[in-house]
């Protein structure tokens, strides 16, 4: 997917919208495929250091990574 | 290739055709029934009768290859922009992307999934999901389960020719990465393509070794600097000492010089505690002790002869099988030799016949294993021929505790590094035996048939969970073990200490009446030298009579120290 805006510098933005669209677009397809009415709303990814917070629509992506309030 | 044989016969030869004709039914046999044959059987009402229409399978078992998965990386590079535009040119990519800004349907998009977005956020600024919320509740008592191993994993010599797996050592800190020592320990049985190469296996890839270490000769021992974790010693089978450092290669940064080293396969090689992290020494059956300077492997720093009648010399010398070091005790060390007898040595001695400080036999063969118990230092375990031992530094005559006589003989051990009372021992018919001192003390806790091969060596990892044991067929199985038997459970130190000095008081007072008995007899002996020529001779019976009697007074004996000991017991 092609960074629109972003506040990262350019190489991990890439990284980050090329890996995550893959990945959200496999959510949304298993999502489908166990409940064909169902639809994937947000994608929330959990890790040791920070969140990674998805929220995906038909044409754009909103990806958001945090710092876990611990 | 076709077998065919001939038979020809004339047709004049073969006799009258026949000629078949048809005739009516004759009856040959009628059998009327017997109704009395029916006395003999029951009626059956109702009869359980299973019909079934399912069409006949059948079963087939099959073992696929196994996969070979590589892992690699995908280099992302920008994509996807529409086609008049190129991507190096940042004007382009910038006047498309205002375009795309200004488009409405992105601003409403932007609005919509932003909201959606903060309300997430806020969540996990509100409220923290994963925290540990019942901190307290963690003590769960540990329920009597079973205990139990499980294999995580297997790991086999990729050769084809295979060779034992001598001995492994894990990566000091991560654990994830184990160093395993192959080589062929059968007496000149070094087939020729036979490979010299040792392994280092990373865990996560048990497919292809991490890397392939290249010494000149096969290597029988193998271990890890603990504190420098690159660097690698080994001992070759040709009794030269090699080290390695990992972010090196494969190849050995440097080799001991031929003159010097030993004159059979190194069996121990252990790191020493020094400030530089460069000291080790090795053992090896021609009976010598040798302390080393990995940075300069030409010569050894220091040499000791393994002859207990401390005269140094190297004919009376005993092989050792075994080597140990404690890093809380850095100038003593032991050796278990071939002959059965465990040494323990004394570093800082002032003078050669002083290192040797005591010797503990009890042994019928090699001493196979050699550990330190790492809560009670003075307490070891040995194990050789077809038993276990556990032996207290003090007590010299015998071992404290030992297991039974198993059916094959005892290859490895060693001690669990979490619970002092667990220890684990492997066996030449393929198996591994936990034994928890103070569970049971006749059987092993927990017997696990890991190969039909037998096994070769052990290595617990640091944490206590997980055990490595290598097959003679280069087999390395790696078993974690259930969190019954690698968890301290409580008053555990108590228990155990108190078990260990309760033993160690009973051989004492074995050991002191002992020696009484021997004084006696001595003493005895004299007298009777004195007037041997007047006393008349003993008649057999009188003889017999007199051992009869003495026989049964030490037995009374034994029997009331064994009940004073008993009585002791918790």
């Amino acid at each position: 997917g092609i960074p629109v805006r972003t506040t990262l510098d350019n190489s991990t933005t890439i990284q980050y919208a090329g890996l995550l669209h893959q990945l959200t677009m496999k959510a949304r397809r298993t999502v489908r495929y166990l409940d064909p009415q169902n639809d994937l709303t947000f994608l929330r990814i959990r890790s040791k250091k920070h969140e990674i917070m998805v929220a995906p629509d038909k044409e754009y992506l909103l990806i958001v990574i945090q710092n876990p309030s611990e | 290739m076709e077998i065919v044989y001939v038979y020809t016969r004339r047709r004049s030869e073969f006799g009258r055709p026949c000629s078949f004709s048809d005739r009516p039914a004759k009856v040959n046999v009628d059998i009327p029934p017997d109704p009395t044959a029916a006395s003999g059987f029951i009626l059956r009402n109702p009869v359980d009768s299973c019909v079934q229409h399912v069409s006949d399978m059948s079963v087939h078992e099959v073992n696929t290859e196994r996969v070979e998965v590589e892992s690699h990386g995908i280099n992302h590079v920008e994509g996807g922009w529409p086609k008049d535009i190129n991507a190096q040119e940042v004007e382009q990519t910038i006047r498309f992307r205002k375009k795309v800004a200004k488009d409405e349907n992105y601003i409403n998009t932007i609005v919509h999934l932003g909201a959606l977005m903060e309300h997430c956020v806020k969540q996990n600024n509100a409220i923290d999901i994963y925290e540990e919320y019942f901190e307290e509740e963690e003590l769960l008592e540990m329920e009597d389960e079973p205990p139990s191993a499980k294999t995580i994993n297997v790991i086999r010599d990729p050769n084809i020719t295979k060779r034992t797996a001598t001995q492994l050592s894990w990566h000091p800190n991560t654990c994830r990465k184990l160093a395993v020592a192959y080589s062929s320990l059968e007496f000149q049985r070094n087939v020729k393509d036979m490979s010299f190469d040792s392994y280092i296996w990373d865990l996560e890839n048990p497919m292809k070794p991490e890397l392939v270490l290249k010494p000149f000769s096969p290597l029988v021992s193998l271990a890890y600097n603990p504190k420098d974790s690159h660097v690698l010693l080994g001992g070759c089978y040709n009794g030269q000492m090699v080290y390695w450092d990992t972010r090196r290669g494969g190849l050995p940064m440097e080799v001991s010089t031929m003159e010097f080293s030993h004159r059979d396969p190194v069996y121990g090689a252990i790191w020493l505690q020094s400030k530089t992290g460069t000291e080790c020494f090795s053992a090896s059956t021609d009976g010598q002790v040798l302390w080393w300077d990995i940075r300069k492997l030409s010569e050894p720093t220091e040499t000791l002869v393994l002859d207990i009648t401390r005269k140094g010399l190297l004919e009376n010398a005993l092989g050792a099988v075994t080597l140990e070091f404690e890093p809380t005790m850095p100038t003593k060390f032991m050796v278990g030799t071939e002959q059965g007898i465990v040494i323990a040595c004394n570093r800082k001695a002032k003078s050669p016949p002083e290192k040797i400080t005591s010797t503990y036999s009890g042994h019928h063969g090699p001493v196979y294993g050699l550990a330190r118990n790492p809560f009670y230092p003075k307490i070891f375990l040995t194990v050789g021929d077809w038993t276990a031992r556990v032996w207290s530094e003090d007590i010299k005559e015998s071992s404290i505790m030992w297991t039974k006589y198993h059916l094959s003989y005892l290859t490895d051990g060693c001690w669990s590094t979490v619970r002092p009372s667990v220890f684990f021992t492997t066996r030449s018919d393929g198996t591994l035996d936990v034994w928890d001192f103070l569970f049971k003390q006749k059987d092993p806790s927990l017997s696990l048939k890991v190969c039909d091969e037998p096994l070769s060596s052990l290595c617990l990892q640091e944490d206590g969970c997980i055990v490595g044991c290598g097959s003679q067929l280069g087999t390395v199985t790696l078993l974690e073990i259930s969190s019954g038997l690698c968890t301290l459970q409580r008053n555990e130190k108590n228990l155990v200490n108190a078990m260990f000095e309760r033993e160690t008081k009973r051989e004492k007072i074995l050991e002191v009446r002992h020696r009484e008995m021997r004084l006696k007899e001595r003493a005895r002996l004299e007298g009777q030298g004195m007037e041997a020529e007047e006393r008349p001779a003993e008649s057999p019976q009188d003889v017999l009579e007199r051992t009869r009697r003495e026989f049964f007074e030490v037995i009374q004996a034994e029997l009331q120290k064994r009940g004073q000991a008993g009585t002791q017991h918790p």
